[in-house]
């Protein structure tokens, strides 16, 4: 179940299918990714997807970030969900990488996860998120 | 001295807070230990065998005199009164009460300092030489690289849940005095044709599998150079494995794929990763740089008055020499004879802030071999500074010397080691108290790690002594020709393991064969790889 969504589109209800069926029969428009699964193998069909789900096992497993960068990077614009043990302590950091819906598995208290958002006003580096890096203001 | 802007300054801050919280959540019980100790880790905070460990970052090693004596300060204020110096330019202290751990924060945060990612599976401190800036070989100050390099890497949102630790090392002269080629990368800047560049190598490391990194590009263009770090740490983050804790660094990777492939897939990865722009324009670059800008130093004289023998032994053994006339770059030993290595008491921490603020233009630095530089001493001013270490027992003139020993806390206090490491420290540089017998073996690195995660350099080591358990019997195992420096190499076991005791009489035997069969100026490790392992062999187990 989505608990954090942050777009203003309609929620895909459709359910996300595996990368290897999606690109076995590439009908489907929600994909979902596991953590050793090559994103780039989706950069094709990127315009008709709606919905990419990456998988969080674990929350120590950070391969999703990456996952989530490239999609982005590539100009996906669709609902990009992180679902599974994802952690308040992780949420912003997802966000930074392009993350715009998330489906813990465990609850999270909404004020915290306000909270996290709102911690830093700054960051150091460009992601995928609108964040200006710090260089850049210095810079004007 | 890199200086905080309102930026900097804002985002430690924010993580004091944020880490606030965090303890908060866990004493209220709302948090587990378990569900605690990665945010904890990812602040520099474990638990060991007595209590919590702090790791304060101290960037490349470079600090000033209000950092030092703050760093004073905590030890006597959350610690026992001491601090202890770390093999990757930091500090730790031993002996740090959660409840106050916040505060401790705060306090360091007020003169520009934290502990970011000082533990963790993400990008750690970046280390650098601790002669930067004062070296005469180097083509530049290496320390602007790190800082833009620090602020990277500071929350980087993609590379907070690597498969394993990553550490990063920044060096700029031929000699290497960082152990660049051990680290997960290592760069060096070089010119090319009039043109700075990062010569990149990818994948050394100690531990279990020790690993000299291989040149993976001969050079990256200063302005490219975040993008190429970025691809290297992307493919690590896709492709690095997660099956096995043991397997998990990005040396792993780049020996079972091959430095060719690893380089092809960051290549690729780079050529997309450039077009992102994530390079800072040249006027940050700029704006870090003018903060390394060369002290003011004076015209001053080169003469030195050696009248007092003690200081001659000194300065011939600790000063080195700098690129400015007229200065030169002292050497701190943290080592004295039968000591703990890296350990400084808070007293002594602010002798050494005092000094540096009267006679360094307000800099020191720590150094991977566990002592502090003061890195631009006028001549002039040697022997006083001498002096004021000596009546505060740190004027040992013992670097790079047998004394001169790196050791990791062991199983005095790490909850990971297998066995003791400061006692057997300790008994060799007792054994080997005279320092004319120290000096005549000359140049000798010794380094003793507690287990097998090698945080005591032993693979580096000019002699290694890595501590296991032996069916409950603490049991140390020696290796010989191992360097960290440019002529990097890893040391090999060169037999059955010793008593404690056993292990000091080994490690004399082999300074007599060495002894009995120099020739000319060798050092231990030169004669060493002349003559092979047989004849040291013969003398200690024969």
């Amino acid at each position: 179940m989505v608990e954090f969504r942050y777009r203003t589109d309609e929620v895909n209800e459709q359910p996300s299918v595996t990368l290897d069926s999606f690109l076995d029969q590439s009908n489907s428009t929600a994909v979902r990714l596991e953590p050793d699964d090559d994103a780039r193998a989706l950069l094709p069909f990127l315009d008709r997807l709606a919905l990419i789900e990456i998988a969080f096992p674990k929350y120590r497993d950070g391969r999703g970030y990456s996952s989530a960068r490239i999609l982005r990077e590539a100009g996906y614009k669709g609902e990009l969900r992180a679902q599974g043990d994802v952690l308040v302590d992780q949420i912003a950091f997802m966000r930074r990488c392009g993350f715009d819906s998330f489906a813990p598995e465990g609850s999270l208290n909404p004020a915290d996860v306000d909270a996290a958002f709102a911690r830093y006003d700054h960051v150091y580096q460009g992601a995928a998120d609108a964040a200006v890096p710090v260089w850049k203001l210095r810079h004007g | 001295m890199y200086q905080y802007d309102t930026y900097d300054q804002a985002i430690v801050d924010a993580r004091v807070e944020e880490f606030r919280d965090q303890v908060r959540r866990r004493l209220s019980g709302e948090m587990t230990e378990d569900q605690f100790k990665p945010l904890r880790l990812m602040n520099g905070l474990y638990l060991q065998l007595h209590a919590y460990m702090l790791r304060v970052a101290i960037p490349y090693g470079t600090l000033d005199s209000r950092q030092m004596h703050l760093l004073g300060h905590i030890a006597r204020k959350y610690d026992r009164g001491y601090g202890h110096f770390t093999t990757r330019q930091n500090i730790q202290y031993n002996w740090i009460k959660l409840e106050e751990c916040a505060d401790l924060l705060a306090e360091l945060a007020q003169v520009e300092m934290h502990a970011i990612q000082t533990s963790g599976n993400c990008i750690r401190n970046i280390s650098s030489d601790q002669y930067a800036g004062a070296a005469a070989d180097e083509v530049a100050d290496p320390r602007p690289w790190a800082e833009l390099l620090r602020q990277w890497s500071t929350f980087h949102p993609e590379f907070s849940y690597l498969p394993r630790k990553f550490k990063i090392a920044v060096i700029a002269s031929p000699e290497d005095r960082a152990a660049m080629r051990l680290h997960d990368i290592g760069i060096e800047l070089v010119k090319q044709d009039g043109v700075l560049g990062g010569r990149v190598f990818v994948g050394g490391g100690m531990g279990r599998t020790p690993m000299t990194a291989p040149e993976i590009n001969p050079f990256v263009r200063a302005e490219d150079l975040l993008s190429y770090v970025e691809a290297c740490l992307r493919v690590y983050n896709r492709y690095g494995r997660r099956d096995n804790i043991y397997k998990a660094r990005i040396k792993i990777l780049v020996h079972e794929i091959g430095a060719d492939e690893y380089r092809r897939q960051v290549t690729q990865e780079f050529a997309h990763v450039k077009t992102l722009g994530i390079d800072p324009p040249l006027a940050e670059f700029d704006r870090i740089s003018a903060f390394f800008a060369p002290p003011a130093f004076e015209t001053v004289s080169d003469d030195i008055d050696r009248s007092d023998p003690d200081f001659a032994v000194w300065l011939d053994q600790n000063v080195k020499p700098h690129k400015q006339a007229g200065y030169a770059i002292v050497n701190i030993s943290l080592k004295p004879i039968g000591g703990i290595p890296g350990d400084a008491s808070a007293d002594q921490i602010d002798v050494m802030a005092d000094l540096a603020k009267q006679y360094s233009f307000d800099e020191l630095r720590v150094t991977h071999a566990q002592n502090i530089v003061l890195p631009h001493v006028a001549k002039r001013d040697l022997y006083a500074v001498w002096q004021r270490l000596n009546v505060a027992e740190l004027a040992d003139a013992n670097l790079d010397l047998i004394s001169d020993i790196i050791a990791c806390p062991g199983l005095d206090y790490c909850s990971l080691a297998n066995a003791r490491s400061i006692p057997v420290a300790q008994k060799i540089a007792t054994r080997f108290a005279d320092m004319e017998r120290q000096r005549d073996l000359g140049e000798l690195k010794l380094k003793i790690s507690g287990c097998i995660n090698a945080c005591g350099h032993h693979h580096a080591g000019h002699i290694g002594i890595l501590g296991v358990d032996r069916k409950g019997v603490e049991n140390y195992q020696l290796t010989f020709g191992g360097s960290g420096a440019e002529d990097v190499s890893i040391g090999k076991i060169i037999g059955p393991g010793f008593s404690e005791d056993g292990v000091v009489d080994a490690v004399e035997k082999a300074t007599e064969v060495y002894k009995s069969l120099r020739e000319g100026d060798e050092r231990f490790l030169d004669t060493y790889r002349r003559v092979g392992l047989e004849p040291f062999k013969e003398a200690i187990y024969g």
